[in-house]
C-alpha cells in the first residue's frame, strides 16, 4: 500500500506520504480489531460464562472455575432427552433430504423435461414458504388432520419438505458437472439404472452429497419455529426448542444452564463443519451461477 | 466376433434434425472400420445408434445374426471406448478394467485373472492401483482399451479414441491400437474426423456427409479415387486441387489452357460440358522449362513441409498447389509448368461433384 502510493507520487514530500501511509494503516487495523471483538464477544461469552459459578452478562475471566452448570444440567429433567430428540430429527430429515435430493437431482439433471429449471425455480421459491412462519398455521392443521402432532415424523416430514428443493437445485447442480460418458459407459457394458446410481454417480457425486448431508443436519439442528409449534409434549422436544424454559424460580434467565447447555448444543454443529471441510472443503458448485 | 449390418438407418431428433438419412452399411466379421467426416454429419450418432445408446426412428442394426435394434446397448455385446474415455475416477485401474465383468457377475478371482491379463497385455501391470487422475492421457486411453477387451465383446466401438492425446502420443498410440485390433481380431468401428488417422488405421472408410454415406471404400481407393468432390476435399493432409473447366473435344480447359483428358473417359464426356478437374498436389510434377501438355504459372507462396513442400501457383487466377523435393523449391515469382502425372487426373460432374470413371 505504501509502496503503491509513493510510486504513483514520487516528487511530492516523500517524507509526509509515508506518514500518511502509516497513519492509514494504524486506522485500517483499529477498525478491523473492532469488528473482530464485535464478532468475537458473544463466542467469547459461550465460552467463558458456562464455567463461571455466577454468570452474568459480562465477558470476563471467572473468578472460581466450576462444572456446576454442567452438572445442572445432567439434573434437568429435559435438557439431556432434549439433544437426543435434536439428533434424532437432524439424523431423520438429514437421511429423508439426501436419498429424496440425490434420486430427484439425478433425474431432473439426466431427463428431458420440459419447463425443468422454471419447476426448479418455482420450487425453491415455494419452499422457504413451507417452513415459513405464514403457511404455519396450514401446515399444523395438514399435520393435525394427519395425526401426527407431537411425533417427531411430523416434524421431519415439514422440515424435509422445507429443505428438499434448495438440496435437490444445489444436487442437480453438482450431478450436472458429472459427465454423461460414465453413465453411458456403465449401460453400454450392461448396467442397470439403480447400479449405476449406486456404482457411478452416487459415489462420484459424494462431496455434493456429503455437503447436502451437513447443511440439512445443521439447518435442522438450529430450526425453532417449526418443531416448537409442532412439538407441545417437552419429552419430545429438541434443545433449540427447550432452551427458552430454562428459567430460575425467581423467573429470570438461568444463565449458567443456558450458556452451559448452549455451548454442549454448539459442539456437534462445529465438528460437523471441521469434518465437512477436512474431508470435502465444501466445493459449493454453483447453485448461484447462471 | 460378428458382422454389422445396417439397412436404412434413420435418426431424427427432436426438432427434425436428421442425423442420419437412410443409410446402409454392412461391415464384415473382423474388420476394422472407419467412419469418418466433418464435425455433424452424423458418424458419433450412428456409432451411438450401433451400441443402443440411440434408438433410430427407422431402419434396423444387425450385429452377427441377431437384430439388435430394439436390444438395450448392455444386451448388444459390445464395448465402446469414449472420446473422454469415461474411465470411473473413484475405481482405480483394476476395478475399472473388471467393472464389466462385476455387472456379468463374474467370479471374483476370475475377475482379478482376466483384469491381470488384459493389464499385463496392455503395459498397464505397474498401474493397476492407481486413479484415473493419477494417469496420463496415453495410460488412461490404454486403460479404457483395456477395459473394452477385458469384457470380450463380439464389436468394438471406438468414439475419437485418438483425439485427447497430443500429437505425438498420438502416433504411437494409433500403431498400438492397430496393432491390439490385429491381436484380438475383433470388429472395430471407430469414429474419427481426421482423415490421417482414418487411411492409416482402417481396413475400409466409409466417408459421411449429412446424415449420409459418400463413399465407401479401402484407403486406397478413397485416397486415390475419391467419389465425389466432398470426398476429395476431405481426403488427403494437403487439400486436392478441384479447378472448374470445360470439356473441348479430347481435351479439358482450365484456367484458359489446355490439358488432356484421360482417352478412357472421352465417350463419357460431351462437348462443352461443365466439369471440375481434380488433382492431388503430390501428382503433380512442377518444372522450370515448358514440359508437354502443362499448366504455366507464377509461384505465388511456398510453404515447407519437412521433407517436402507445398508450392501454390497462380494459373491465370487459379491457385493450384502442387508439392516438391526440399530444397527444390523455385523462387516466388518465377514462371513454372505443372505437369499431372499419367492416370492422376479425376474428372468430376460439376453439377453433382460425381466422379466420371470408365
Amino acid at each position: 500500500m505504501s509502496r503503491l502510493t509513493t510510486v504513483d507520487t514520487p516528487a511530492v514530500a516523500p517524507g509526509r506520504e509515508a506518514a500518511l501511509a502509516v497513519v492509514r494503516r494504524i486506522l485500517f487495523y483499529v477498525l478491523v480489531g473492532l469488528g473482530t471483538v464485535f464478532f468475537a464477544l458473544p463466542m467469547l461469552w459461550l465460552l467463558s460464562a458456562p464455567l463461571d459459578d455466577t454468570p452474568t452478562y459480562a465477558v470476563r475471566l471467572p473468578d472460581a472455575l466450576t462444572l456446576d452448570n454442567f452438572a445442572e444440567i445432567s439434573r434437568n429433567r429435559y435438557a439431556v432427552s432434549s439433544l437426543v430428540n435434536s439428533t434424532v430429527l437432524a439424523v431423520g430429515t438429514m437421511v429423508l433430504v439426501v436419498v429424496a435430493a440425490a434420486l430427484a437431482a439425478y433425474a431432473l439433471s439426466r431427463a428431458r423435461v420440459p419447463g425443468r429449471d422454471a419447476l426448479l425455480y418455482l420450487l425453491l421459491l415455494l419452499s422457504s414458504v413451507v417452513t415459513g412462519t405464514a403457511a404455519m398455521v396450514p401446515v399444523y392443521l395438514l399435520i393435525y388432520s394427519l395425526k401426527l402432532i407431537d411425533t417427531h415424523v411430523g416434524v421431519v416430514l415439514v422440515l424435509t419438505g422445507g429443505l428438499l428443493p434448495a438440496a435437490i437445485f444445489l444436487l442437480k447442480d453438482f450431478i450436472d458437472t458429472i459427465p454423461r460418458s460414465y453413465e453411458e459407459s456403465a449401460r453400454v457394458f450392461g448396467a442397470s439404472p439403480l447400479q449405476i446410481l449406486r456404482h457411478i454417480v452416487v459415489p462420484v457425486a459424494r462431496p455434493g452429497l456429503a455437503t447436502i448431508g451437513v447443511w440439512t443436519l445443521v439447518q435442522v439442528w438450529g430450526s425453532f419455529l417449526t418443531p416448537f409449534i409442532l412439538l407441545s409434549n417437552p419429552d419430545k422436544q429438541p434443545a433449540a426448542v427447550l432452551v427458552r424454559t430454562f428459567y430460575t424460580e425467581g423467573g429470570s434467565p438461568d444463565l449458567g444452564l443456558i450458556t452451559a447447555f448452549s455451548l454442549l448444543y454448539s459442539v456437534p454443529v462445529v465438528l460437523m463443519y471441521l469434518l465437512a471441510w477436512s474431508r470435502y472443503g465444501f466445493r459449493f458448485h454453483g447453485g448461484i451461477k447462471s | 466376433m460378428a458382422a454389422i449390418a445396417l439397412t436404412a438407418l434413420t435418426k431424427e431428433f427432436p426438432g427434425g434434425v436428421r442425423a442420419l438419412d437412410a443409410l446402409d452399411l454392412s461391415i464384415t466379421d473382423g474388420e476394422f472400420f472407419a467412419l469418418l467426416g466433418p464435425s455433424g454429419c452424423g458418424k458419433t450418432t450412428l456409432l451411438r445408434t450401433i451400441a443402443g445408446l440411440e434408438s433410430p426412428t427407422a431402419g434396423t442394426v444387425h450385429i452377427g445374426a441377431r437384430e439388435v435394434t430394439a436390444l438395450p446397448p448392455g444386451a448388444r455385446n459390445v464395448a465402446m471406448v469414449f472420446q473422454d474415455y469415461a474411465l470411473f475416477p473413484h475405481m482405480n485401474v483394476q476395478e475399472n478394467i473388471e467393472y464389466p465383468l462385476r455387472i456379468r457377475r463374474t467370479p471374483r478371482h476370475e475377475r482379478a485373472q482376466r483384469s491381470a491379463q488384459v493389464g499385463t497385455e496392455l503395459g498397464l501391470a505397474k498401474l493397476m492401483g492407481r486413479r484415473p487422475a493419477e494417469l496420463s492421457g496415453g495410460q488412461q486411453q490404454r486403460v479404457a482399451l483395456a477395459r473394452a477387451v477385458a469384457c470380450r465383446p463380439h464389436v468394438f466401438l471406438f468414439d475419437e479414441p485418438l483425439s485427447n492425446l497430443d500429437a505425438r502420443l498420438r502416433l504411437e498410440a494409433r500403431t498400438f491400437l492397430k496393432r491390439l485390433q490385429r491381436e484380438v481380431g475383433v470388429t472395430t468401428v471407430f469414429v474419427t474426423h481426421d482423415q490421417a488417422e482414418a487411411l492409416a488405421l482402417a481396413d475400409r472408410i466409409a466417408v459421411m456427409e449429412a446424415g449420409k454415406i459418400r463413399q465407401v471404400g479401402t484407403p486406397r481407393e478413397v485416397f486415390g479415387r475419391p467419389a465425389t468432390t466432398f470426398v476429395a476435399n476431405f481426403i488427403g493432409s494437403t487439400p486436392m486441387n478441384l479447378v472448374p473447366g470445360d470439356v473441348r473435344g479430347s481435351g479439358v480447359t482450365v484456367a484458359g489452357q489446355r490439358l488432356d483428358l484421360p482417352p478412357a473417359l472421352a465417350d463419357r464426356l460431351h462437348d462443352g460440358e461443365k466439369v471440375v478437374v481434380g488433382v492431388r498436389p503430390e501428382y503433380l510434377t512442377l518444372s522450370a522449362a515448358p514440359d508437354g501438355a502443362a499448366l504455366s504459372g507464377q509461384v505465388s507462396i511456398v510453404e515447407h513441409l519437412g521433407t517436402s513442400s507445398l508450392v501454390t501457383v497462380e494459373v491465370d487466377g487459379e491457385l493450384i498447389g502442387a508439392t516438391v523435393p526440399e530444397e527444390d523449391e523455385p523462387p516466388a515469382g518465377a514462371t513454372v509448368w505443372l505437369r499431372p502425372q499419367e492416370g492422376r487426373v479425376l474428372i468430376y460432374r460439376a453439377s453433382d461433384g460425381t466422379l466420371v470413371s470408365a
